[in-house]
């Protein structure tokens, strides 16, 4: 499933990043490596931003990227 | 040369870290107070130097890096970090690096200095706030730390300066010998793909890049760490300078290869060092008990509420909103009233002619026109500051962002819009909030659209003066609905050219947003007044200098030239009116009228004047005559001058003021050759879009020549604005008269 559709609160193992090149560089460099878990925190108003935790840091992503994100819900 | 050779005897140090772990904190306890802030060479990233005393080195220099999370860097602002610490050109190898990590977000921090240990500069590790691990019931064991990291590691406190005086010795200690802070690399490739991918990309790697490295085994170890970060940083997107193109291919070649067998370069290598990481965590970092919930927790769960969050934000804009509108108001005032006095000075001091003239209406009142600016600029950075250091800045980015996304901006372009309200010029320097260049360019193309202060006398002696106080259905007063609609007018007008720039002039690849938010920390108060006061700074030095150079121009075009005939014809009539009357009041205020008169007859006669007369041509399908075109150049020092220029040009004298009722109502009698009154309301109006949309300011300009290190988009600002202006205000007149009005 894609990360984005996980309820605030859930949490869920990351198994893969899409999208370009840099943006799968740019969140690996943030410590989002397939693996690690991550905490969906809110979202803001519809259509905008996820709050997600990895690592003990909170980070925002648009909904857009976060459906790039594939996570398994199950191995949490 | 001389001040450049005793610079290069001191040794220096480069202060990096990632974003939000309190690096510029401890920037300011460490540095003494003479910090110099610019830029670096050829892009618009604040570079900020200080000084530091230690026991042995002596005075070494500071570096503020940018923070970063990565050395990686995808366009040149990002390439100032591995610039600045690997001492490539064209900034120099520094003597240690001290890198702050933010002891609650250890791993994630602990990649960058992995990195740094890679290039192999001296390195010392401040953690700054483990104290704040306790939170999360977890404890930090620097000891093992510094074991598994092999460098030197001080825990710290930047907001209380506790432990300072360790990192101080620990840093001297590192200077003096530097084998202490570098260490072999701690992770290194060891699968044998990865080794030949690395080992290809190395051939390619220039010479100039090796030139710091030293000699033998260093060279080898510079050539790997730039294969690798050429490998994580290039691809056919980024905006990397000084990239030789053999580089790029070899990157490409491998990249491609791997592809083929199945493999990502990239993970392979960000993987390797966190595996790294990962593995001996739980070395230094121990944990107690469960976690409670943060302080960040609950503050988040009011300001990210929905409903409240967005109320608060509001309430909290409105008091940076009203502060640039009124609080900064009586500063304004007490630096308008100081160079007033200044001027009278020079007035009584120097014998009059034109070098006083010069000094009291060129010199003063350029340097006035700078230091006006103060109040607000570091008001706005006063708020701008505690918002970043506070970590609110993110919020205002994370409740904001589906409005500014769908002007194809990120939620972070909110608050300089906003200020656009106010003034322009502090909005456009706040622009630097934005990490990309694309947002920060597109938001300084726009922010001069957005009503500011200026505009205001202009408007209110438009108003006043054509028309008349009477109320819609005897409730909704005209006057004030005229105001509010060119607030929205030029609101619209801003959102429009933002969507309309943004999907074509700043056309790019969409970035996805990555917004980190940090915990809420108290921000240091002397910290944040000195980030103030060094912005500040750069302003005054920078865009100050260009303000009162055009200022001196202004003066220059509208006192020259000095035609001796203006000067002996009302020598003439003062002297006639002194044999007419006795001296008395009477004689006192003919005499004044015909000093009036006589500085409207020169400014007319002036550049200024004929440059106005020149524009009537391309200003008359606006309904505007040759006096309010000598008006609208006068008001490019400022728009606020327009309604002193038009007191002259009108023979009024320069003390009138938007309140004034001679002016007012000498514009509403103004009267062409025929008698046809030249400002009708529909005029006015016209007059009144032209100000909303033009760039009149040459301060803005001057700004933004300074923030985009270009004279492009500048130019581009005043022609567009100026292009849109008179379309729209023709639109208005021409419009208007075909409907019948005027």
């Amino acid at each position: 499933m894609s990360l984005d559709a996980l309820t605030p609160g859930s949490a869920a193992r990351l198994v893969s990043i899409g999208g370009e090149r840099s943006f799968r560089c740019r969140l690996m460099e943030l410590g989002l490596l397939p693996g690690i878990e991550v905490r969906v925190i809110r979202r803001a108003t519809i259509g905008g931003l996820l709050e997600l935790e990895v690592r003990g840091c909170r980070l925002s992503v648009r909904q857009g990227e976060a459906r790039l994100l594939t996570v398994d819900a199950a191995n949490a | 040369m001389t001040l450049k050779s005793t610079l290069r005897s001191r040794k220096r140090i480069a202060l990096a870290g990632n974003p939000n772990t309190g690096k510029t904190t401890l920037f300011n306890r460490l540095t003494r107070s003479n910090a110099k802030v610019g830029n670096y060479p050829g892009i618009t990233v604040e570079r900020a130097v200080g000084e530091l005393d230690l026991p042995g080195a002596g005075r070494v220099e500071v570096l503020d890096v940018p923070g970063t999370y990565s050395l990686s860097a995808r366009s040149p602002e990002e390439q100032v970090a591995i610039q600045a610490i690997a001492g490539l050109h064209p900034l120099e190898r520094p003597d240690a690096v001290l890198l702050v990590v933010d002891g609650t977000q250890l791993t994630r921090n602990l990649y960058l200095a992995l990195q740094v240990i890679e290039i192999g500069v001296p390195l010392v590790v401040a953690v700054n706030m483990s104290d704040m691990l306790r939170e999360r019931g977890q404890v930090l064991d620097a000891g093992a730390l510094a074991r598994e990291l092999g460098v030197p590691v001080v825990e710290i406190c930047a907001l209380s300066g506790e432990h300072l005086d360790e990192l101080r010795k620990t840093l001297d200690e590192t200077l003096e010998v530097p084998a202490r802070g570098c260490p072999g690399p701690r992770w290194s490739p060891t699968s044998e793909a990865l080794l030949a991918d690395v080992a290809a990309v190395e051939q390619a790697v220039p010479a100039e890049w090796l030139r710091h490295g030293g000699k033998g085994g260093d060279e080898a170890r510079r050539r790997r760490v730039m294969a690798l970060w050429a490998l994580l940083s290039l691809d056919e997107h980024d905006e990397v300078v000084g990239v030789p193109e053999s580089l790029r291919a070899a990157v490409r070649e491998r990249r491609r290869l791997a592809s083929d067998e199945g493999r990502d370069i990239e993970t392979e290598i960000i993987r390797g060092r966190y595996d790294w990481i990962d593995a001996r965590a739980s070395a230094f970092l121990r944990s107690e008990r469960a976690a409670a919930p943060s302080i960040t927790d609950r503050v988040d769960r009011v300001l990210l509420n929905p409903a409240l969050g967005f109320v608060i934000f509001l309430v909290m804009m409105g008091v940076v909103f009203q502060s640039l509108f009124s609080w900064a108001d009586p500063a304004i005032g007490l630096v308008e009233q100081a160079f007033g006095w200044l001027q009278g000075l020079a007035v009584r001091t120097l014998p009059p002619g034109i070098f006083a003239d010069f000094v009291t209406h060129g010199l003063i009142e350029g340097v006035g026109s700078v230091l006006v600016f103060l109040p607000q600029i570091m008001l706005l950075f006063f708020f701008i500051v505690i918002m970043e250091d506070s970590g609110y800045m993110a919020r205002v980015a994370f409740l904001m962002d589906r409005l500014m996304k769908s002007l194809g901006l990120h939620g972070r372009a909110f608050v300089p819009m906003m200020s656009g309200f106010a003034c322009a010029v502090p909005a456009i320097m706040a622009t630097r909030t934005m990490e990309r260049r694309r947002d920060r360019m597109l938001t300084m193309m726009v922010v001069p659209l957005m009503t500011c202060s200026a505009r205001l006398p202009v408007y209110s002696l438009l108003i006043g003066a054509l028309f008349p106080p009477r109320d819609i259905f005897g409730v909704v007063p005209v006057q004030g609905l005229l105001m509010v609609g060119m607030y929205l007018f030029s609101t619209i007008v801003a959102l429009i050219a933002t969507a309309v720039l943004g999907r074509t002039l700043f056309k790019g690849p969409r970035v996805p947003l990555l917004l980190e938010m940090p915990p809420y920390r108290i921000p240091h108060w002397p910290s944040v007044l000195r980030s103030m006061w060094l912005r500040s700074k750069v302003f005054m030095t920078e865009a100050g200098t260009v303000i009162l150079a055009c200022t001196v121009g202004m003066w220059l075009l509208l006192s020259f030239p000095r035609d001796p005939g203006i000067q002996a014809r009302f020598d003439a009539e003062r002297a006639e009116a002194a044999t007419e009357q006795p001296a008395g009041a009477v004689l006192e205020e003919r005499i004044a009228a015909l000093d009036r008169e006589q500085a409207g007859a020169e400014l007319r006669a002036s550049y200024g004047g004929r440059l106005g007369h020149w524009t009537e041509p391309v200003i008359a399908p606006l309904g505007f005559d040759w006096k309010i075109g000598v008006g609208l150049i006068g008001a490019f020092a400022a728009r606020e001058v327009f309604v002193g220029t038009m007191g002259v040009v009108y023979g009024m004298g320069d003390r009138v003021d938007d309140q004034s009722v001679g002016l007012r109502r000498r514009i509403s009698e103004e009267a062409h050759a025929d008698g046809r009154p030249v400002y009708t309301p529909l005029v006015g109006l016209s007059l009144m879009v032209f100000f909303a949309l033009a760039c009149q300011c040459m301060s803005t300009v001057a700004v933004v020549k300074r923030e985009t290190k270009s004279y492009r988009w500048p130019a581009f600002l005043f022609a567009y604005t100026g292009i849109l202006a008179w379309l729209a205000s023709f639109a208005v007149y021409q419009g208007g008269r075909l409907l019948g009005f005027g």
